[in-house]
């Protein structure tokens, strides 16, 4: 078994460094930004992007404007591009339904607005996560609706320094709901469970898990960044079955979005759902009450535990199973009291 | 090595795969005699294609049928009259009386027997139901999560019981059952095919099932490999591949009309009473979640690959029903033009 691990808080000098600032993406429009800027959007382009714009630019290049296409051009052009493929069915799913053209042009553009400037998300740690194959990124889970899963997905794509899909593990309640549960399906989120977790990690996804579920989520606000039970190990065995590294990743801001402050028990039955939060603002001020607070959030991923050096039999050892969960527990844990010793405001940061 | 079919008895030959895999049977010369049997007879056509194969009126469900399989000297018996599709069976009742008991008989029938090596029963990918609980993809040892409430999964589920029991009492004979998921292609007439024929397709509003299908043709094939070797045990069949239902209504052109799911039972009487679709319950809750099979164990034990992906099969099926979409994408495309004249004419504000 390893030891506790006694992890220093403070130790880079008390506050996170903040991360570069994310090149603006629509800095590619010319005659906006600095020259660095825009080489530095470029470069940040992912690959995919580069792919669908390739023959729009082309086609709008031979146009006889002086200065090359207008941005506007090229993005009527892209949006028509996707609008047909949408409506003529030209796109593929894989077997969990993951719909790449739709997450990268649908789900992403939305989710951004949120990512950048509400939370304003800094990232640390991205050189932890593997450039590609299968890893699992466990993270703490908080915040009543799990937003901090969404955000984690676009940290994913946007600051690694090769764009990754992370396919989430969800609650059968997510697929039982009308809309969320199809959604979900579509950004490539799945079950959590060990048959659809080990096909993932095995096909070299990078898979993301939230071991508290509901017990996380639907902390009070008085409990807030206390790390609840991480499940039954379920997704470190999955791990120590196809081999890949478990990435810990701590997530601090997710808790102060929506302080929940109470819980209406009965209705949460009634309506099949395991709470139904009260926050100050809802449901006092009706849907306004769904706003959630613009807390300065700060994801980082820790160092990979790797969990290839073990016997093939490892998986099946329950003692070696809870003592690894503790330690990824323990790591996230350690890693959340650092973080929030360096946050001088929940909203500042 | 297996031993070769000599005399080969087929069910449910007036329908697509029953008649299909009888007239492969015949025109394989190795194979000595190509017995069907249905209650109904096989179309002329079918007829004609079935070529030396010989049709016997007689219904499963009447001990007939072990005189059949003991005068004949029958070897291999391929089980193909599962049927899902009420409107082609007489009904609901009369579908799951010609599935259960017809299925009990004719193993009945088969357990008797002395020259009976061989037994292929053809299962359906139901049998694992469709919930929100289940995996993405089911193995073959996958539990269902919800065992399908009633119908013809249900009747499958039963089925499959029965041909279990009948391998523990004639462990002698090779069983195979096959799991296949919807069938589709040009000829072939199911359930689905009538759903995706519809102009307005009625769907759970809210959910969007991922959909795995298989080629009428693959599944012939299927059939005809496993009535000529011996590869017991249980196998998903099913194509590679998925396509959303949403994206399906749209590659065939059609328009969807989102029911909220109350109403659903509503429009599946609508629907049946007007003889468009007949969708048993069990159907329109694949409807919600869908439902994917692993084909890991069909190409790697069973030895095969199906030739036509869930998407070429799909497709296969739009072009071969000459589906015509109900919009048509010129139109788009010149509103698409039409806003890329704007943009251009627009100044550009470099």
């Amino acid at each position: 078994m390893p030891e506790a691990r006694v992890i220093p808080l403070r130790s880079d000098g008390g506050r996170p460094r903040p991360r570069p600032r994310p090149a603006p993406r629509r800095a590619s429009r010319p005659g906006v930004g600095s020259l660095q800027e825009r080489t530095e959007a470029a470069r940040g382009m992912e690959p995919a992007d580069a792919v669908d714009a390739a023959p729009t630019v082309g086609e709008v290049a031979a146009l006889p404007t002086p200065e090359g296409p207008s941005d506007l051009e090229a993005r009527v052009a892209e949006v028509g591009e996707f609008l047909q493929r949408r409506l003529t069915g030209r796109y593929s799913v894989d077997d969990f339904g993951f719909d790449r053209d739709l997450t990268e042009h649908v789900v992403m553009p939305l989710l951004r607005p949120l990512y950048e400037h509400w939370f304003r998300v800094e990232t640390i740690g991205t050189e932890n996560v593997p450039l590609s194959g299968g890893a699992l990124l466990v993270a703490n889970h908080s915040g009543t609706l799990p937003l901090d899963a969404l955000m984690t997905t676009v940290a994913a794509h946007d600051d690694l320094p090769v764009p990754r899909h992370l396919r989430m593990l969800a609650a059968d309640l997510v697929f039982g709901l009308p809309g969320v549960g199809a959604a979900a399906r579509k950004a490539g989120h799945t079950l959590a469970c060990n048959a659809d977790a080990e096909a993932l990690l095995s096909s070299g996804e990078l898979v993301g898990v939230w071991p508290e579920g509901f017990k996380g989520i639907g902390k009070d606000f008085a409990d807030r960044y206390k790390l609840q039970r991480f499940g039954r190990g379920g997704f470190v065995s999955a791990a120590l079955r196809c081999g890949v590294p478990i990435i810990p990743c701590s997530i601090v801001g997710a808790e102060e979005i929506y302080p929940k402050i109470g819980d209406l028990g009965p209705l949460a039955r009634l309506l099949g759902v395991p709470y139904f939060p009260i926050t100050p603002t809802w449901p006092l001020l009706g849907p306004l009450g769904l706003v959630p607070l613009p807390s300065k959030w700060y994801i980082e991923f820790g160092e990979p535990i790797p969990t290839d050096t073990y016997e093939p039999g490892a998986a099946d050892d329950p003692m070696l199973v809870f003592n690894l969960t503790d330690q990824v527990r323990e790591n996230i844990q350690q890693t959340l009291y650092r973080l929030l010793a360096g946050r001088r405001n929940a909203f500042l940061g | 090595m297996s031993e070769a079919p000599s005399v080969v008895l087929v069910t449910g030959v007036s329908r697509f795969l029953g008649g299909h895999l009888a007239a492969r049977l015949a025109a394989d010369p190795s194979i000595e005699r190509v017995l069907g049997v249905d209650t109904t007879p096989p179309s002329r056509e079918m007829r004609r294609r079935m070529g030396r194969a010989e049709f016997v009126r007689v219904d499963i469900r009447n001990p007939l049928i072990g005189k059949v399989i003991s005068t004949a000297k029958v070897d291999t018996v391929v089980h193909a009259s599962l049927s899902g599709n009420p409107a082609q069976s007489g009904g609901r009742s009369m579908m799951m009386e010609m599935n259960v008991i017809g299925t009990m008989q004719l193993l009945a029938a088969c357990q008797r027997s002395d020259t009976v090596r061989r037994l292929v029963v053809k299962s359906t990918s139901a049998v694992y139901g469709a919930s929100r609980r289940d995996p993405a993809t089911f193995t073959e040892t996958t539990e269902p999560k919800a065992i399908p409430p009633g119908g013809y999964a249900k009747d499958a589920v039963e089925i499959e019981g029965y041909v279990r029991s009948f391998s523990r009492r004639r462990p002698d004979i090779p069983v195979t059952t096959l799991r296949f998921v919807n069938l589709i292609g040009p000829r072939i007439d199911t359930s689905f095919v009538r759903y995706f024929s519809l102009p307005v397709v009625p769907v759970v509003m809210g959910y969007d099932a991922r959909v795995q299908l298989l080629h009428e043709e693959d599944a012939v094939a299927v059939l005809e490999r496993a009535a000529a070797e011996d590869l017991p045990g249980v196998f998903n069949v099913g194509a590679a591949g998925v396509l959303m239902l949403s994206q399906a209504i749209r590659r065939a052109g059609r328009i969807s009309l989102p029911v909220p799911q109350p109403a659903v039972p509503l429009i599946g009487r609508f629907t049946r009473r007007a003889r468009l679709v007949d969708f048993s319950p069990e159907q329109l809750r694949l409807l919600n979640f869908g439902r994917v099979v692993d084909t890991t164990k069909l190409q790697d034990e069973f030895g095969f690959t199906p030739r036509w992906t869930t998407v070429q099969a799909f497709d296969d099926f739009v072009a071969g029903r000459n589906l015509r979409p109900v919009i048509d994408p010129a139109t788009f495309g010149r509103a698409q033009n039409a806003a890329l004249a704007v943009a251009r004419a627009l100044p550009t504000g470099s």
